[in-house]
C-alpha cells in the first residue's frame, strides 16, 4: 500500500493504539493534520500552548501504563515542548513526541520556524530521531514506541521534514524491531538476587526504601506482598506514593526534605535497606556524606545500571524489572526456610513507633482561616481518597503529598524531578481523559496555575470536569518559606499583586467558579464539586493561611536526621 | 586517574554529539576523543581518554552504555592495552636547524613527509609520552604547527572489542 509520510505517521499510531494525540498544528505539520482530520480512530485534543500538549500526555502516560503522544510543529513548536519533555524525562515517562521539521532542503538555512530540534532536545530525550526519508517512517515509529516503553522509560522524539512528511513510499508496518545497541536487562541476576535475600532475613533494622520506578513497572502488587511477607517497615518517595497503601501501619510515610520524622529516622538508621526504583536523589537523603555516616547494607533494585552506585556506595546492585526481581524475592522467602528475627524485628518496631509517637505530621487548624493541610484532608474524605490527584510544584504539591493518603499506584501525579510548575491542569487533563470514569482533582497554587492556565480553554472545549483546588495564599510559598528561614524574612519577589479572581476568570472560560474564604465552608464547597458540578469543571479558590510552611524539613544541605518538626523547633 | 575508554556506536548523524554532549552535560574531562568508521561502515570505534576517580569513570562507562546508539564500552586501560597516537609538526627549516631537525627526527623514528626551502612537515606515531618527548626536543621557536590526532587504543592479545 503506498501512503504519504504523513499518513504513515498517523498509521503507525493507530498500530500503537493510541488514543488521544495532544498537539497544536502549524505549517510543518499540515500534512500530518490533514492525516489526522481523514481518520477516526485516533483523536486529537487541541491544547492552547505546547508546553501543555506534552504534560497531558505526560499525564495520560502517569495515569495509565500507556506511551503519551504529543504532535507540535517545528521551530517554537518545538521549543515550547521542550519543558515538558524534560519534565517527562526526569520522572522517565514513556513518550513519543512527533515534531515538524522544515523540508530537508531547507534544513540549516535558517528557514522560518526552524530550530535543531534534535539538537535542542538530545539532553532531555531517551533518544530521538530526525527522519530523513519517507521510508523510514515505519521503522523509526515502532523503535520509538519500543525505547519509550521498555528499559527505563522516557521520552522519545521524532523530528519530520515537512517533504518527507508529503512523499509518499509502500507501507508495512513492522511486526518486530531489534536494535543491536539497545538491549535492556530485565531478569536481575540470580547470585544477586539470593545475597540480597539472605542479607534482608539476616537484618536486625530492616527498611524499605521504594520510588517511581515501582510505579512505572506495575509492581506495587509485587511490592505490597514482599513487604508484607517480611513485616518490615515501609516508606515510599514522592515518585513511589500509591506503591505501598498509605493506610497501611508499615508504611511510615514519605521521607526526604518534606518527609515524615519516622521514614527518615528508619531510613538513616536501618542495618539493612532495600531500595527499589528509588536513586538516592538529594531531595531524599539530603547530604549523601551525613547519610554515609551511619554503617548499613544497601541492596539497590533499579533497571537503570546508571542510577546505582551514583550517589551512595551499595553493597548488593541489582539490575533488571522491579516487577521480575521482587517477584523471584518473593519466590525465593516463600519457598525457603529462613524467616526474619522475631526478636529483632519487635525492638526495631518499638524504635519505630517511639519515632511515630513525635506525631510530626500534626498542624495547628483554626476556625478563622483555612489552613492548606485541611483542605487536603478534606479532598481526601470527600472523594474517599480514591480519585486521581494532580499538583503543580511547591508547597501546596508537598501538603497534597503528605495529606492525601495514597493506597494505590498512579493516582499522584506530579513533576517530581525537574520541579515543573504548570504541569498541574495538563496532568489533570490528560488523566481524565485516560480514566473518564474516575474523579480527578488538581492540587495547585495561584502561582503554579497560572503557568498554564490558558488550559481552562481546552478543559471547556474537551468537556473535562477536572477540580481545581487552588489554595491561594497570594504568595510563592515554597520561595516564601526559604526567604523566611533562610533569607531573613526578605521576601523578594516572592509576593505576587494584581491576582485576577479566579472564580470569575473561570466562569469566563465557562465554567464553575467558587471562592472558599471559611474553614467552614471547605467541605461544603468540595462536596459541591464532586457532586453538584460532578460533570463540570469547577474552580475552587481557596484562600488559605499566608504564612503557614510546610514542616517537617530538612534544610538542603543538611542531614536526613537534621530535621526541623514545627515552627516551634527554629 | 586516566583512563581509555573505547566503544563501539552506531554510524549515525549526531552519534558523536550524543556521546560529547553526554560529556559537557555531565561534567566529565576528555582529554582527548577520536572516532572513524571500522571495517563494518555501519559502526564506528572511538576511543575517549578522560581523567576521574573510579566511581566517576564507572558513571562514564554506565552512562555511556545508557546512549541508545552506543553498542559496546570497554575500559581498555583496565589491562594490557596499546595506544598509538598520530602527530603532525610542521617546523621551520633553514640553516644548520634543517640537520638537527632530521637528526631527531631519525631517533624518534619519526619521518618527514613534505619539505621546502624553510620547512619540514615531520610525521610521528607513538604513545603520548614519545609525542610529548618529540616536542620537548625541538627548539619550541622553530615549530610553526602542530597537529595531533589523539589517542587510538586497543587491548593485547586476546581482548577484543567487536559485536
Amino acid at each position: 500500500m503506498v501512503l504519504s509520510g504523513a499518513e504513515i505517521v498517523i498509521r503507525c499510531l493507530q498500530e500503537e493504539k493510541v488514543e488521544y494525540v495532544f498537539g497544536y498544528p502549524g505549517g510543518a505539520v499540515l500534512f500530518l493534520y490533514d492525516a489526522l482530520f481523514q481518520q477516526e480512530k485516533v483523536r486529537h485534543v487541541l491544547v492552547r500552548h505546547e508546553q501543555a500538549a506534552v504534560h497531558a500526555a505526560d499525564g495520560f502516560a502517569r495515569s495509565t501504563e500507556k506511551v503519551g503522544v504529543a504532535m507540535v510543529t517545528s521551530g517554537p513548536g518545538a521549543t515550547n515542548a521542550v519543558t515538558g519533555i524534560a519534565t517527562a524525562y526526569c520522572d522517565s515517562i514513556p513518550m513519543v513526541i512527533i515534531s515538524g521539521q522544515v523540508p530537508v532542503a531547507a534544513i540549516g538555512q535558517d528557514a522560518f520556524q526552524e530550530v535543531d530540534t534534535v539538537g535542542i532536545t538530545r539532553p532531555c530525550v531517551k533518544h530521538n530521531f530526525l527522519v530523513r526519508d519517507v521510508r523510514d517512517i515505519a521503522t523509526t515509529m515502532k523503535k520509538a514506541f519500543h525505547l519509550a516503553r521498555t528499559g527505563r522509560p522516557g521520552p522519545v522524539l521524532v523530528d519530520i521534514p515537512k517533504d518527507v512528511s508529503m512523499q509518499r513510499c509502500e507501507y508495512e508496518y513492522p511486526k518486530e524491531v531489534s536494535m543491536r545497541s539497545y538491549n535492556p536487562v530485565t531478569k536481575g541476576h540470580s547470585g544477586q538476587l539470593k545475597k540480597a535475600v539472605q542479607l534482608l532475613l539476616e537484618a536486625k533494622r530492616p527498611m524499605i526504601y521504594t520510588g517511581g520506578g515501582v510505579v512505572l513497572a506495575n509492581a506495587a502488587e509485587q511490592l505490597t506482598k514482599l513487604t508484607r511477607l517480611l513485616g518490615y517497615p515501609i516508606t515510599n518517595t514522592l515518585m513511589g506514593l500509591g506503591g505501598y497503601p498509605s493506610s497501611d501501619r508499615q508504611f511510615l510515610g514519605m521521607p526526604g526534605m518534606h518527609g515524615t520524622f519516622e521514614a527518615n529516622m528508619a531510613m538513616h538508621y536501618s542495618d539493612v535497606l532495600l531500595a527499589v526504583g528509588a536513586r538516592f536523589d538529594d531531595r531524599v537523603i539530603g547530604n549523601p556524606a551525613h547519610f554515609a555516616e551511619e554503617p548499613r547494607k544497601i541492596i539497590h533494585v533499579d533497571i537503570d545500571p546508571s542510577s546505582i552506585s551514583k550517589r551512595v556506595r551499595v553493597d548488593v546492585p541489582i539490575v533488571g524489572d522491579v516487577k521480575d526481581v521482587l517477584d523471584e524475592m518473593i519466590r525465593q522467602i516463600e519457598s525457603g526456610e529462613a524467616r526474619p528475627n522475631p526478636d529483632a524485628l519487635a525492638s526495631w518496631w518499638k524504635q519505630v513507633e517511639q519515632w511515630r509517637e513525635r506525631k510530626c505530621m500534626v498542624y495547628k487548624n483554626s476556625d478563622e482561616i483555612i489552613k492548606p493541610q485541611f483542605v487536603v484532608q478534606k479532598l481526601w474524605e470527600v472523594t474517599g481518597g480514591d480519585a486521581i490527584i494532580t499538583s503543580d510544584v511547591g508547597q501546596h504539591q508537598m501538603w497534597a503529598a503528605q495529606y492525601y493518603g495514597f493506597d494505590k499506584p498512579r493516582r499522584w501525579l506530579n513533576s517530581g524531578g525537574l520541579g515543573t510548575m504548570g504541569v498541574g491542569m495538563p496532568y489533570a487533563m490528560g488523566a481524565k481523559l485516560a480514566n473518564p470514569d474516575m474523579p480527578v482533582a488538581c492540587v495547585t497554587g495561584e502561582a503554579s496555575i497560572q503557568m498554564n492556565i490558558q488550559e481552562l480553554s481546552t478543559c471547556k472545549q474537551f468537556r473535562l470536569p477536572i477540580k481545581i483546588c487552588n489554595l491561594n495564599n497570594r504568595y510563592l510559598g515554597m520561595v516564601r518559606q526559604w526567604q523566611e528561614l533562610f533569607h531573613g524574612g526578605r521576601y523578594s519577589e516572592s509576593y505576587m499583586d494584581s491576582l485576577p479572581d479566579f472564580a470569575k476568570l473561570a466562569e469566563a472560560y465557562g465554567h464553575v467558579g467558587i471562592r472558599v474564604d471559611r474553614p467552614g465552608d471547605v467541605e461544603g464547597a468540595l462536596r459541591e464539586a464532586f457532586t453538584t458540578y460532578k460533570n463540570e469543571l469547577v474552580f475552587l479558590d481557596f484562600q488559605i493561611d499566608q504564612t503557614e510552611n510546610v514542616y517537617p524539613m530538612v534544610q538542603g544541605g543538611k542531614g536526613l536526621t537534621e530535621m526541623i518538626l514545627s515552627a516551634e523547633d527554629l | 586517574m586516566r583512563h581509555v575508554i573505547s566503544l563501539l556506536i552506531e554510524n549515525e548523524s549526531g552519534a558523536l554529539s550524543r556521546v560529547s554532549g553526554l560529556f559537557s552535560a555531565r561534567g566529565y574531562n576528555i582529554e582527548s576523543l577520536t572516532v572513524a568508521p571500522t571495517e563494518d561502515f555501519s559502526m564506528s570505534r572511538m576511543t575517549i581518554v578522560t581523567t576521574g576517580s573510579d566511581e566517576i569513570i564507572e558513571q562514564i562507562t554506565k552512562q555511556l552504555n545508557k546512549l541508545v546508539e552506543v553498542v559496546k564500552v570497554v575500559d581498555i586501560s583496565e589491562a594490557a592495552h596499546l595506544e598509538r597516537e598520530l602527530m603532525l609538526v610542521k617546523v621551520r627549516a633553514t640553516g644548520k636547524d634543517r640537520e638537527e631537525i632530521k637528526r631527531t627526527a631519525d631517533i624518534f623514528r619519526a619521518r618527514i613527509i613534505d619539505v621546502t626551502d624553510a620547512s619540514y612537515v615531520v610525521e610521528l606515531t607513538g604513545n603520548q609520552g614519545k609525542l610529548d618527548a618529540f616536542i620537548g626536543a625541538i627548539d619550541p621557536a622553530l615549530i610553526l604547527e602542530t597537529v595531533r590526532s589523539g589517542v587510538c587504543g586497543i587491548g593485547r592479545g586476546d581482548r577484543v572489542l567487536k559485536v
